[in-house]
């Protein structure tokens, strides 16, 4: 299949419905890859060496009636061009937060810090106007939920137009075309007659392609997916993750993977990111963090879930996640945490780097969990702790 | 007086726990006018037959709208079903009065998806949970201390009763919906997406105490759920379901180890499993499209319209449920033996009718966009179907 071309690289953009044309700065003279590519079907591409986002730092605190909440605390990676990097985390981890913080979606109220750069620059210390032309033309997002994410009462066509007229001044019956190539390429069928319906008269799986055309439609360097396929079925959520990778790879572009479900970060990403409670607690090759993890925490995420046949009772992790306004001293997830010892409960452990290149953890004890045959083993189910 | 013997040696005759038998749940759909006159009717669920045991697990699994549920509740006799029979030890529910129901009930209790709405927010869990009690008149003097034991069995400490719902973690909360649903000592647990909610490492314990309540009070579980890993490992039998039927039961086993129908080998097939080196190198079956509607479903097998081995027979016929060995029923004209060369059949059958599945969904947009519209596009279907299949 070949992708129909984008704006060429020569033809340049004019300004939008939002404004005339202005002069752009480097940082958005970004190279085009190429009109039209191939687009081949491989479980995990080649990542590029270029840095396209470098998060460093960030933190997002929401000022309450009861306190500060620290939703995110101090996050840093760095995704590379054609990179999948899957971000998982429990409710509340702060894993969303981040990436709203990089697409410039969180409240006014937010109190954010640290360095959000997209190819070099500081997407935080932009104006409003530069975020903007940056936001669904570079950066994209995909949503949870396609019903509330798109307009109700606007026909697919449109907003996909829509997406395309924000950032660039060409007839609307052009915007249309390209729409339509679009949903074509995500696999929607009948495109054309498709453009006039709306959101409700498309099934799930197909709201949430249509989602995915709108992402791509301006050709960007960045997708950000937050739980794509968490409100689908697993027929249609296996669709919608094949789709994604095929256009990740025909547009060259870098996925931010945000899910609760190991399973599909770990058939998709290259690396994956563990958040708990705002902080990363793992960081490294996702091989490296599924059979070989080196925070406790991580280690219970995957003792919880059931392998193949195993009928033996599942080892949770006992307790809940700690509260963001009063955070326990020390690491937050000592409470829960089997093998804590004093220096957690005093001292917060910095992410740091362990046995494997490139993979760093969070954690006093990681050498405790290299050196152990089965790193779950450590988390007991409640009838031994009873005994 | 010689009515109480034939009703007891009814009773005994029975050779399941519950037992369900061709149970059809029809919805009315209504016409927006004054009268709301009926215009058609849903059938969610269609001639499902299964049954259970005592102390064991029966998972069933299927896409959301296939039916899973409002079989749970029709079980339960939440929704009146239109036909078919439901037994309880031998006693039939279906045509059972509303008095003869509630004592029934006690026997069959249910614990619903979300713990945020089924726990009402005005009462202190010692309440939510007496309720149950109270409603039986079965509450004594010492109704509190049954609640605190209720407490304790699953996990939580008595001393929260007094508080109130929004005051707990969505896994304490489910575990307070399992302590209501035990309050009155059944023998079945209709258990309908009890973890679904769930974040991940809550969700284990949630299962853990599950089945740690069947094996010291011998509970049967029908336990419904769409997360195929969390099934496979509580379930001694299965029922995968689709579009409103039945299309595989067996031991847990049976189905997962040998699926026979191709919708489980694809369900099995898509679902993700938290093993990169696996998920790498196996090879998926995708299901093209989505659920037909159940307002028209196709004719023959239900699943012919997105399935690779569908040949002409199964447009004309149903296929009934054969025992494919050792009750392991499989409804399926053709079912798989090698699931191995499933994954290259599928394929094969991908690559040469790549736009089959394009003209049904256009046949099915033509329906509502008109039949002007549909010649009109008629002949852009052809050029667009070369665009998508190149």
């Amino acid at each position: 299949m070949t992708v129909p071309p984008t704006t060429p690289p020569d033809d340049v953009a004019g300004g939008s419905i939002y404004g005339p044309a202005r002069q752009e700065s480097d940082l958005f003279q970004v190279v085009e890859p190429s009109q039209g590519a191939e687009v081949f079907r491989s479980q995990l591409s080649s990542v590029g060496d270029v840095e396209v986002l470098k998060v460093e730092n960030l933190t997002v605190g929401f000022p309450t009636e009861d306190g500060l909440v620290r939703a995110v605390r101090g996050v840093s990676y760095a995704l590379h061009e054609r990179e999948v990097i899957g971000i998982v985390g429990e409710s509340g981890s702060g894993k969303s937060v981040s990436s709203m913080a990089v697409m410039g979606l969180l409240p006014k109220g937010a109190r954010i810090t640290g360095t959000i750069s997209f190819r070099g620059q500081n997407i935080l210390s932009m104006t409003r106007q530069q975020q903007r032309s940056l936001r669904g033309r570079k950066i994209a997002m995909i949503f949870q939920d396609p019903m509330t994410a798109m307009n109700p009462v606007y026909t697919i066509g449109d907003q996909l137009a829509e997406a395309v007229l924000s950032h660039e001044v060409m007839p609307k019956k052009q915007a249309m075309a390209r729409a339509e190539e679009m949903l074509a390429l995500v696999g929607i069928p009948q495109p054309k007659a498709r453009l006039g319906s709306y959101p409700h008269e498309f099934s799930g799986g197909m709201r949430q392609r249509a989602m995915i055309a709108m992402a791509v439609i301006n050709n960007p360097d960045v997708i950000i997916a937050d739980e794509p396929t968490t409100a689908l079925d697993v027929t249609v959520q296996a669709q919608i993750l094949e789709k994604l990778i095929e256009v990740k790879d025909a547009f060259n572009a870098a996925i931010v993977l945000i899910t609760h479900d190991l399973g599909v970060v770990a058939g998709m990403a290259h690396r994956t990111l563990v958040m708990y409670a705002g902080r990363p607690v793992e960081l490294g090759k996702t091989d490296e963090v599924f059979y070989r993890p080196r925070m406790p925490y991580t280690a219970g995420l995957l003792g919880s879930i059931p392998s193949r046949g195993e009928t033996t009772r599942l080892r949770p992790i006992t307790g809940a996640p700690p509260s963001l306004i009063n955070l326990p001293d020390g690491c937050p997830f000592s409470p829960r945490c089997p093998l804590a010892t004093d220096i957690c409960r005093t001292s917060e452990p910095e992410l740091a780097p362990t046995d494997a290149p490139d993979h760093l953890a969070a954690c006093h004890h990681w050498d405790v969990l290299a050196a152990a045959p089965d790193p779950t083993a450590f988390f007991r189910t409640e009838s031994d702790a009873r005994k | 007086m010689s009515a109480q013997p034939a009703a007891a040696a009814a009773e005994s005759d029975y050779s399941h726990l519950l037992d369900v038998q061709d149970l059809v749940m029809e919805f009315p759909i209504k016409g927006g006018g004054i009268f709301r006159k009926v215009i058609g009717r849903v059938q969610a669920v269609s001639g499902v037959s299964m049954y259970l045991d005592a102390g064991e697990t029966l998972g069933v699994v299927g896409e959301s709208g296939c039916g899973k549920s409002t079989t749970g509740r029709a079980i339960l006799q939440l929704h009146k079903p239109t036909s078919g029979s439901v037994r309880l030890r031998g006693k039939e529910l279906t045509t059972m009065s509303n008095e003869d129901l509630r004592l029934v009930r006690r026997n069959l209790q249910i614990v619903f998806q979300d713990p945020y709405a089924s726990l009402n927010p005005k009462m202190p869990v010692n309440d939510i949970i007496g309720e149950a009690l109270k409603i039986h008149g079965l509450w004594e003097k010492d109704g509190l201390d049954r609640v605190a034991q209720l407490l304790k069995l699953v996990g939580l400490s008595p001393e929260h009763g007094n508080r109130y719902p929004h005051e707990f973690s969505g896994g304490q909360r489910q575990r307070i919906g399992i302590a209501r649903a035990l309050a009155l000592e059944p023998e079945v647990l209709i258990l309908d997406e009890p973890v679904s909610a769930l974040d991940v490492s809550v969700q284990a314990g949630v299962v853990n105490l599950l089945e740690d309540l069947q094996d010291t009070m011998g509970l049967a579980y029908f336990f419904i759920a769409h997360d195929l890993s969390i099934v496979r490992h509580i379930s001694d039998r299965m029922a995968v379901m689709y579009l409103g039927k039945v299309v595989e039961t067996g031991t847990r086993d049976a189905v997962y180890g040998s699926p026979m129908h191709p919708y489980t080998v694809a369900l099995l097939s898509a679902a993700p499993e938290a093993d990169p080196e696996l998920e790498r190198t196996r090879e998926r079956i995708i299901l093209t499209g989505d659920v037909p509607s159940p307002l028209n479903p196709p004719s023959g097998c239900r699943f012919r319209t997105r399935c690779w081995k569908a040949q002409d027979l199964c447009a004309a016929e149903e296929p009934p449920p054969i025992d494919r060995g050792e009750g392991h029923l499989v409804a399926c004209h053709f079912p798989v033996t090698d699931i191995s060369a499933e994954t290259a059949s599928a394929a094969i059958h991908a690559a040469k009718l790549g736009n089959h599945a394009a003209d049904e969904d256009a046949l099915r947009l033509a329906k509502y966009a008109g039949a002007a519209a549909a010649e009109q596009s008629a002949p852009e279907r052809a050029g667009g179907s070369t665009d998508t299949g190149g």
